[in-house]
């Protein structure tokens, strides 16, 4: 075996790994982080299992960093191995540092919102106002999440009657941001509601980032159609919020701050009913009650003729107004039942029995015409399988008529001249065949 | 009560004005049920502005793609939706 000195070894070692890693990027937390006087970076690269050595040289350093890297920082390193000879240990090193984790998400975050800050789309002069009345409200989020129940509950509380459109889009993830923004485009593009709810359930920063992207700000900002974002929970704030018409703190608020109007309006009209009613009744208890007055006084309580047109003036009045109340409570009941058979109409399994129930008549229908050509086919055919009896030839053997032949032979006799003096012949009669001879 | 239709701000600014009228307490039980019968019928007209679209939950229908399905018109197809019954 040859001996090698350790600079052998060690050179070996240097060949085979520097070869083997010459670019790669790593992932793991910066801890021992020394910064020499002559500025190159020194720090050791570990996760929970592992560590190792990283240089960070001074050139790359002041090329590359942003900020300062500190120890604890999670980043994702790349560089090349080097086999320190000297010192026989392996190190990376680094050309480039990239911080990972919550706290570059947070850095990009205050970065994006500076500069759109800077270029004015937080401000109060781009606030569009809500519409008073939308008549289709357009809702961008998951369908399957909460908020599109929490919006449609509030809705369903509230009123009878609204439309709403949602734009299913993915809220986290890859390609979750590029959706929405998207979605809000295409609201825009068909104009498809008055106003916009976009909105996603509580989750980590994580999470949210979608509506962190300079993407799904551009399309806020770019909208013609008012947005009232609703992001997470009330503590959490998203870029998307800043750049919206208004924010609200939870989808249910959205919901509620989007029919604000119409529900103040509603409001106004049930109390505006309310007070008129008792106005009323109070009213007419005032009138019954100086009536009753009258009547009782002894020149009347003789002589009630004298009242009598009044009394039923009364009654006709009070008449009226019970009538105009049951008139107006019929309404409402002839609306409630319009409304439910309308969702009868729409409900999808009634329509699906609907269907159901045509497909089975065409079913019947297409069967009964089949029957009925089956039966013409099978009567045409006993018709001609009697005629066929009828001129079967060997039928008519039963009647007395015979048919010829030459002898031993299929060929059929038809006229004496066939027949020479002394010639046998076979006769076919129903039950057999007999053998015959001309005689002169 | 059918009349020429009252623009709804109209009729509120009047349902406004009979409301202070009735309240004020001194208005003859005659001239109450008119005012009364008009107001009914200015309610029912606000009530039928405010909520007289049916109700209506829909959802876009999307591609595998992502886009949109368009329709013979270029209009976005929808569906019917209900919260909770997806997928």
């Amino acid at each position: 075996m040859t001996i090698l000195s350790v600079y052998e070894l060690t050179i070996s070692i240097k060949k085979l790994l520097e070869k083997q890693f010459t670019s790669l990027a790593v992932r793991g937390e910066i801890s021992n982080l020394k910064e020499q006087s002559s500025g190159h970076i020194y720090f050791t690269l570990k996760d929970k299992d592992s560590q190792i050595s990283a240089v960070f040289f001074r050139g790359d350093a002041a090329k590359i960093l942003k900020r300062p890297i500190k120890n604890g920082d999670e980043v994702i390193v790349r560089g090349e191995l080097n086999v320190y000879a000297p010192r026989g240990n392996y190190q990376i090193i680094v050309r480039e540092i990239e911080f990972a984790g919550v706290g570059e998400l947070l850095l990009k975050l205050h970065q994006l919102k500076k500069t759109l800050d800077a270029r004015g789309w937080f401000d109060a002069a781009h606030k569009k106002p809500l519409p008073k009345h939308p008549k289709v409200i357009g809702v961008i989020t998951s369908p399957t999440g909460a908020v599109i129940q929490d919006i449609v509950n509030v809705l369903s509380r509230r009123f009878s009657g609204f439309q709403l459109l949602l734009n299913p889009v993915k809220v986290q993830g890859e390609g979750a941001a590029k959706e929405i923004a998207q979605a809000i485009d295409e609201m825009n593009r068909y104009n498809l509601a008055d106003v916009l709810i976009v909105g996603r359930g509580g989750g980590s920063l994580e999470d949210l980032w979608a509506f962190n992207e300079e993407i799904v700000a551009e399309a806020i900002f770019r909208s013609q159609i008012p947005i009232v974002t609703a992001i997470g929970h009330e503590t959490d704030t998203c870029i998307a919020d800043f750049v919206a018409d208004l924010r609200a703190p939870t989808p249910s608020a959205a919901a509620e701050i989007v029919t604000a109007e119409k529900a103040q309006k509603l409001d106004f009209l049930r109390s505006v009913k309310r007070t008129l009613s008792n106005t009323l009744r109070h009213k007419t208890n005032e009138e019954r009650a100086r009536w009753t007055g009258f009547a009782r006084h002894p020149i009347f309580s003789t002589s009630s003729t004298l009242l009598s047109p009044y009394f039923q003036r009364i009654d006709e009045l009070r008449e009226d107004l019970d009538a105009s109340i049951k008139t107006g409570m019929l309404e409402q009941r002839l609306h409630l039942r319009r409304l439910k058979e309308t969702l009868t109409l729409l409900n999808p399994s009634s329509q699906i029995d609907q269907q159901k129930s045509r497909l089975e008549t065409i079913k019947r229908t297409l069967f009964q015409a089949s029957q009925t050509v089956l039966l013409q086919k099978k009567e045409r055919l006993k018709q001609l399988e009697q005629h066929l009896m009828a001129i079967n030839p060997k039928n008519l053997l039963t009647k007395g008529y015979c048919i010829l032949f030459r002898e031993n032979s299929n060929s059929v006799i038809v006229s004496t001249r066939d027949v020479e003096d002394q010639e046998r012949l076979d006769v076919l009669l129903q039950d057999g065949t007999l053998k015959v001879q001309r005689i002169p | 009560m059918t009349q020429a239709p009252v623009p709804f701000e109209k009729a509120y600014e009047r349902l406004e004005q009979i409301l202070e009228k009735m309240n004020r307490g001194n208005v003859p039980l005659e001239e109450a049920l008119q005012f009364y019968e008009e107001a009914d019928g200015l309610l029912r007209l606000c009530h039928e502005k405010l909520i007289n679209a049916e109700e209506k939950i829909e959802i876009l229908i999307k591609q595998r793609n992502g886009e949109l399905s368009p329709d013979e018109k270029g209009q976005p197809l929808k569906q019917a939706f209900q919260p909770g019954l997806v997928r």
